[in-house]
């Protein structure tokens, strides 16, 4: 049997240009013309993905996993046929669908009713393959009151239901999914993912990028890591994930304790990140420390109310804490920003030793603009906190409570 | 296996050889059928007059134009009511006008789509232009109406023949420079302030409120014939006209049209596998 997709040494280049946009305005052409010499000396060529091969056999689902930046979302691009590659082939056998966001395409001024066709068409469903699916697709969604009333009125959860609603029910031989799991909230998807496991289980072919590893361990039989836009490791998902792991435990925030995210793109306005504890740049921190985060945002142009949400989640991905300064002291602009950082500190940290992982959502007071998930990892190093010097078990222990009292009443 | 597989075999590789791939445009004809939906749904959602906007434009515009040029200037206007020969002009002319407009800016403002999802890039402009169609054919009928109203002859059978024609060569007119502006639109952004001041100028330069008659060098006659809209007017009017125009400039006109109309073409196939880039 021949694989159904033959990914053959895909390479991806990408110019950056330091000054701005990607596009380019007549001027700057106008103005090498006359100049002669090149004028845009600060653009820097970067590949998203280098020399990158695998095959995927009918049936098979493989994880795309790697950090942010690895070249995922690229390759997909490029499976999906959105972008080109700049050098490279890739050969298919099957029908293909992608599935890079949830909902392409709705407009807020028509109805739910008629955006379902809008998006399923989009997507590359026929009228009639619509037209059969379709009461199966707003009874998915739970919708049914609501079909015909314009989409601007939905809630965002309703929203969402619907547009996965229609996406469950695009019938290719070859899925390409992208994290669109992520949002929603989890009972519905656990029902997505069931879908996702039916559709597998017909036999069909699913490519897989996400950030959940159990998700991925649990779709997914075969897995490909990507680094630095190449392969690193491929395998079953369970040594893949393993070798994720691994990959993660390096400390991404360096020596200095800062990340520089300087890819320039208008739509990521995530520029830099630092942690501090006790005031000063630091890779990890301590039990009960004065801890900063500091995350440094750039935009075209400036917006109200940037809002800045951190998880913090532990070595096993479990979320712990989930805050944001919208819900604590609301706006802290007093005019519209374009450029800064929003710091966030915990006076006294409560985290026990181990390991931390942080997702970082960067938005406006209505939603993300960015989000960085295991974005990077800190070590929290252990202080002695109680009065007998012993530690409480750290397999089980997140966070700690310094001032406890203990009493016994004896009789 | 293999055989029956062949429908669905591709590669996708950096510079696919050059092709207009009109099989893959049949394939997504119901795409075509669902923008330009959306756009004209969305259009005329919530305005009061809804698709009374797409004939006041140009009805609004022919009784200025009777009144200031027609009536107080004495305007020619090829032996027909200066009436039905502004208003057959200006209801081309807002095809192609707002066709080139909407074909220009689509592709920048559908970046959200083109970013997340394949699909072939052409149905966004043409689409674009689909909604300015589907205005002319309202505005048709009320020219329909005003011919009735001004009891201007009509020669039928010609008719039959030249209106359709008319329209095809105003839409291939349109096509043209609306791809090119489109693609132009995603890498340079300048063109976004070109287009206005372009739909502007070109409205001096094409015989909608006068005739080509009145222009009396002919070296001036044959360049703004160079423009691909002088054939789509002349040949829609000549139902109701009783001399007839000069071929020579008809051809020009046709011929300056296939030529904007496959460099159109061809730079927006080019260019098209870099829009997501670039969007």
């Amino acid at each position: 049997m021949k694989p159904i997709l033959e990914v053959q040494a895909i390479s991806k280049k990408f110019r950056i240009h330091h000054e701005g946009v990607p596009y380019l305005s007549l001027r700057d052409k106008l103005a090498e013309l006359v100049q002669f010499k090149a004028s845009r000396k600060s653009d820097e060529d970067f590949w998203a993905l280098k020399d990158v091969s695998f095959n995927v056999m009918p049936g098979e689902s493989i994880g795309i996993i790697g950090k942010n930046g690895a070249g995922k979302s690229t390759l997909l691009k490029i499976l999906s046929k959105i972008t080109p590659p700049t050098h490279g082939k890739i050969i298919g056998r099957g029908r293909i669908a992608s599935l890079l966001e949830v909902g392409t395409g709705f407009h807020p001024e028509l109805s739910g009713r008629e955006n379902i066709y809008l998006n399923g068409s989009i997507l590359g469903m026929k009228r009639k393959e619509i037209d059969a699916r379709f009461d199966e697709i707003v009874d998915f969604a739970g919708t049914e009151k609501f079909l015909d009333t314009p989409l601007k009125h939905y809630s965002s959860g309703m929203q969402l239901r619907l547009a996965f609603a229609v996406a469950a029910f695009l019938e290719p031989e070859i899925l390409v999914i992208d994290e669109v799991l992520a949002v929603g909230d989890a009972e519905f998807q656990k029902k997505c993912l069931g879908k996702m496991e039916d559709v597998s289980n017909n036999g069909r072919t699913i490519l897989f990028v996400s950030h959940n590893m159990s998700a991925v361990e649990s779709l997914c039989t075969k897995s490909i890591l990507l680094k630095n836009g190449q392969l690193h490791f491929s395998g079953s998902s369970a040594e893949v994930i393993q070798q994720y792991t691994n990959l993660m435990e390096g400390s991404l925030l360096g020596n200095t304790g800062t990340i520089q995210l300087n890819l320039n793109d208008s739509s990521k306005p995530v520029r830099k990140i630092e942690l501090l504890c006790d005031g000063k740049n630091s890779s990890s921190a301590y039990m009960g420390c004065r801890l900063e985060i500091r995350v440094h945002f750039k935009t075209d142009e400036a917006f109200e109310a940037p809002v800045l949400g951190l998880i913090f989640k532990d070595n096993q991905g479990i979320p712990m804490i989930g805050i944001n300064n919208k819900h604590y002291v609301g706006n802290l602009a007093t005019q519209p920003v374009s450029e800064g950082y929003i710091s966030m500190i915990i006076p006294y940290t409560t985290l026990f030793e181990g390991i931390y992982h942080i997702d970082i959502h960067f938005g406006n007071a209505f939603q993300d603009i960015e989000v960085l998930r295991d974005c990077f990892q800190f070590t929290i190093e252990p202080m002695k906190f109680t009065t007998s010097g012993e530690m409480p078990d750290k397999k089980i222990n997140r966070l700690f409570i310094k001032e406890i009292s203990w009493g016994l009443n004896a009789k | 296996m293999d055989a029956d597989k062949k429908d669905t075999y591709y590669e996708i590789k950096p510079k696919i050889a050059f092709s207009f791939n009109l099989r893959e445009l049949i394939e997504y004809k119901e795409l075509f059928y669902f923008f330009t939906w959306r756009d004209v749904k969305v259009k005329y959602k919530q305005t009061a007059l809804g698709f009374l906007w797409a004939i006041l434009q140009p009805l609004v515009m022919m009784v200025i134009f009777t009144f200031f040029i027609g009536k107080s200037m004495n305007m020619p206007s090829d032996d027909m009511g200066y009436p039905i020969f502004a208003f057959s002009g200006l209801i081309l002319w807002t095809l192609f006008s707002s066709g080139i407009t909407n074909a220009g800016n689509s592709m920048v403002s559908n970046a959200q789509i083109i970013k997340k999802i394949y699909f072939p890039r052409l149905v966004i402009p043409i689409s674009s232009i689909l909604v300015s169609v589907f205005d002319f054919l309202i505005a048709f009928i009320v020219l329909i109406g005003l011919i009735l109203l001004f009891q201007q002859p009509v020669n039928v059978p010609k008719a039959v023949i030249y209106w359709p024609a008319g329209l095809v060569i105003a839409i291939m007119a349109t096509f043209g420079p609306g791809c090119l502006l489109a693609a132009l639109n995603v890498k340079y952004r300048d063109f976004r302030y070109v287009i206005p001041f372009l739909v502007q100028a070109l409205l001096f330069l094409t015989p909608v409120i006068y005739p080509i008659s009145i222009v009396s060098n002919s070296w001036l006659k044959y360049l703004l014939a160079i423009n691909p809209m002088y054939a789509a007017i002349t040949i829609f009017r000549m139902p109701m006209m009783k001399t007839v125009p000069d071929a020579s400039m008809i051809w020009i006109s046709l011929f300056s049209g296939a030529i904007f109309f496959l460099v159109g073409l061809t730079y927006f196939r080019k260019t098209e596998m870099y829009f997501a880039d670039l969007a």
